[in-house]
């Protein structure tokens, strides 16, 4: 069986600084990683290729320096990896993101079908969600979302049985291959991948596409103008204008710091107190 | 939506002709056998807004099963503002499912052409308007905190924080109609019902069959919501942060939570540290919340954390450093160790209750 899993390098969100005066995202030092949510389609797709075997395709849409978050998955099990690469992305938003990644995605499929496609549910930068359902509607595959377990997969049959993570519940779906499939966070956990494919990752000529080869012939659908959305303003968020009102007491005993709290609180809101003498009733 | 902030556009970009009969502001109303989510009242109450700032109609969608209150649904969106609703009840549409609901919603936009639609940034909000927007070809923005009109084009001006929160940034869908938004649960405020009001019901057949959907639901497995957090419709949350210093001490927040009724709710730091589990994860990678006390016990308020929280009524904050961001957003602040002083709150609280009963 074949899998293409898409994945994004990021920089790593919990590490990002805003300069203060420019508004702009301060990126030295900022480490690069593969989306976290992408590594939970990975796993996934390595552990199908664990049981039916076949081949697992990560593919990424980035800048050059994304090409070591491809090494990264093949260090972690994958086979191949193609780096979709052009000036002419910039700009790109979901829609237009999701076009190309769908049309890289067909190419893919002119040298060996595909039964899987995998991304992560969304990514950490951007968090919209939309990559994934956009390159499914593009293709015209069935969309799983969300995916928590795959339960059965036939390749026979082309059949596959999944749960997936509703409002209020789980859903446990059937649909035909080939589909897409959009793994929940904490699903599974990533390998340590093993030397052999540690040192093949170092070495392995990845492929490199640029728009043309990526089988992109209509360059309106990309970047700038084959996004229908525009950023018009970008900004730090704005402080309160009242910074907190502190509480202190002479000696600062955290009793006294309580109880003061608490009168002053409860003073300009009386409704709280009701609440909470209500609830504790 | 844009993956990464661009550079804000400087032309004027002119709509489409395509879609100049585009008009009114919809709603999708989301509903699972027969219970709407909340998130699709907090939409309707700031569609309101923006249908007054337009002059148009404010429309809900209702897509369910022939046996599910469609009508009564309906009916309940009038109360929380929209003019009208278009109902669509059909045996497919019974369990969400991608395929059918995304041709539902794409003829139905395609025939009434609204110019804005809005769905809740729920799992089956994302999934649907995702492919949606894709079918339409329209821009669609996420996650938005804030809507507004811009008066002079009459475009819809969607903010939403990116970069896990660290910047908001403003995005327009300029030349394409509907502009698509969605918006987490408790991000608006939930408006006041008005029983008085009343609207037009437009009964709209779906015509898809069974056999032509590839998808089926084998089953549905209901939550077991009896332990299960509901952090983003609590009243009252006491979260924890790394200023805890230790997993045991989490329990400070669990003993003040449990004086108060309250939630427990965590920062990220901690649910990564396994501190507490990932449904009481509180920010822009967690839940939003709005309840009428938030108390934040050792976090700093990092942007991630702040966006999650902003909404509440009354925010305490305690952290050692004076100098923390909590404090440029908290109501009320205390420097000092998190450690002495939640106990000390929990004692404060428990004597305060209790002299209010007595006085009954």
């Amino acid at each position: 069986m074949h899998s293409v899993v898409c994945i994004k390098q990021v920089p790593d969100s919990a590490q990002i600084r805003v300069h203060p005066v420019t508004n702009t995202i301060m990126r030295q030092g900022v480490p690069a990683i593969i989306n976290p949510y992408d590594l939970f389609a990975l796993e996934e797709a390595l552990r199908l290729k664990d049981r039916f075997g076949g081949t697992v395709t990560v593919v990424t849409m980035g800048p050059p320096m994304a090409e070591a978050a491809l090494r990264k998955c093949l260090s972690y099990g994958a086979d191949d990896a193609i780096l979709v690469s052009d000036r002419a992305f910039a700009g790109s938003d979901t829609l237009a993101t999701s076009y190309a990644l769908a049309t890289t995605i067909k190419k893919i499929m002119g040298n060996m079908p595909v039964d899987l496609i995998f991304t992560g549910k969304q990514t950490i930068d951007g968090d919209t969600a939309q990559v994934g359902p956009g390159i499914a509607k593009r293709l015209d595959y069935q969309l799983l979302t969300y995916v928590s377990k795959i339960v059965d997969l036939d390749l026979e049959k082309k059949e596959i049985t999944v749960e997936r993570r509703a409002e209020g519940g789980v859903q446990l779906l059937k649909t035909a291959t080939p589909c897409l499939i959009t793994m929940l966070e904490g699903t599974n956990e990533m390998r340590f991948g093993d030397l052999d494919d540690l040192f093949r990752a170092a070495r392995y000529d990845l492929k490199v596409w640029n728009r043309e080869a990526a089988g992109i012939d209509d360059a309106e659908m990309i970047g700038l103008k084959g996004s229908p959305t525009v950023v018009s303003k970008v900004f730090a968020p704005r402080p309160r204008s009242q910074r907190a009102e502190m509480v202190e007491t002479v000696d600062n005993d955290p009793k006294n710091l309580a109880v003061t709290l608490l009168a002053k609180v409860f003073t300009q809101h009386p409704k709280l107190e009701k609440e909470i003498a209500k609830r504790a009733g | 939506m844009s993956e990464q902030p661009k550079k804000p556009a400087k032309k004027k970009v002119e709509l489409d002709p395509r879609f100049v009969n585009y008009k009114h502001v919809w709603v999708v109303v989301e509903s699972e056998r027969g219970e709407v989510h909340p998130v699709s009242w907090e939409l309707l109450g700031e569609g309101r807004k923006l249908a007054d700032a337009l002059g148009v109609q404010l429309c809900g969608v209702v897509m369910c099963g022939p046996g599910e209150r469609g009508a009564g649904i309906c009916g309940e969106a009038f109360t929380y503002g929209a003019d009208k609703c278009y109902l669509m009840q059909d045996e497919v549409l019974k369990d969400y499912r991608n395929e059918p609901y995304t041709k539902a919603l794409t003829d139905l936009v395609n025939t009434y052409q609204p110019e804005i639609l809005m769905l809740g940034a729920s799992t089956l909000g994302r999934d649907l308007a995702g492919s949606v927007a894709t079918t339409l070809g329209t821009g669609l923005v996420a996650d938005c905190t804030e809507l507004v009109i811009e008066t002079e084009t009459r475009n819809l001006a969607s903010t939403r924080p990116t970069f896990g929160g660290s910047l908001l940034c403003t995005i327009m869908t300029q030349r394409h109609r509907p502009q698509m938004a969605t918006v987490r649960p408790r991000v608006m405020a939930m408006p006041e019902a008005d029983g008085s009001r009343s609207g037009e019901i437009v009964t709209v057949p779906f015509s898809m069959i069974e056999t032509s959907i590839v998808t089926k639901v084998l089953e549905f497995i209901a939550d077991d919501t009896r332990d299960k957090p509901n952090l983003p419709f609590a009243d009252i949350i006491v979260s924890g942060g790394r200023g805890l210093k230790k997993p045991e001490n989490f329990q400070l927040v669990w003993d003040l939570a449990k004086v108060l009724g309250a939630e427990v709710g965590a920062s990220r730091p901690v649910v990564q540290a396994g501190w507490a589990e990932l449904d009481r994860q509180v920010g822009q990678s967690g839940k939003t919340v709005r309840p009428k006390l938030y108390i934040a016990a050792g976090i700093s308020g990092a942007i991630q954390h702040r966006v999650g929280m902003d909404g509440a009524d009354v925010i305490i904050a305690i952290n050692t450093d004076a100098n923390a961001p909590i404090f440029d957003f908290a109501h009320y602040g205390i420097v000092g160790n998190a450690m002495t002083i939640l106990p000390a709150l929990t004692e404060a609280f428990k004597a305060h209750l209790a002299q209010a009963k007595k006085a009954g």
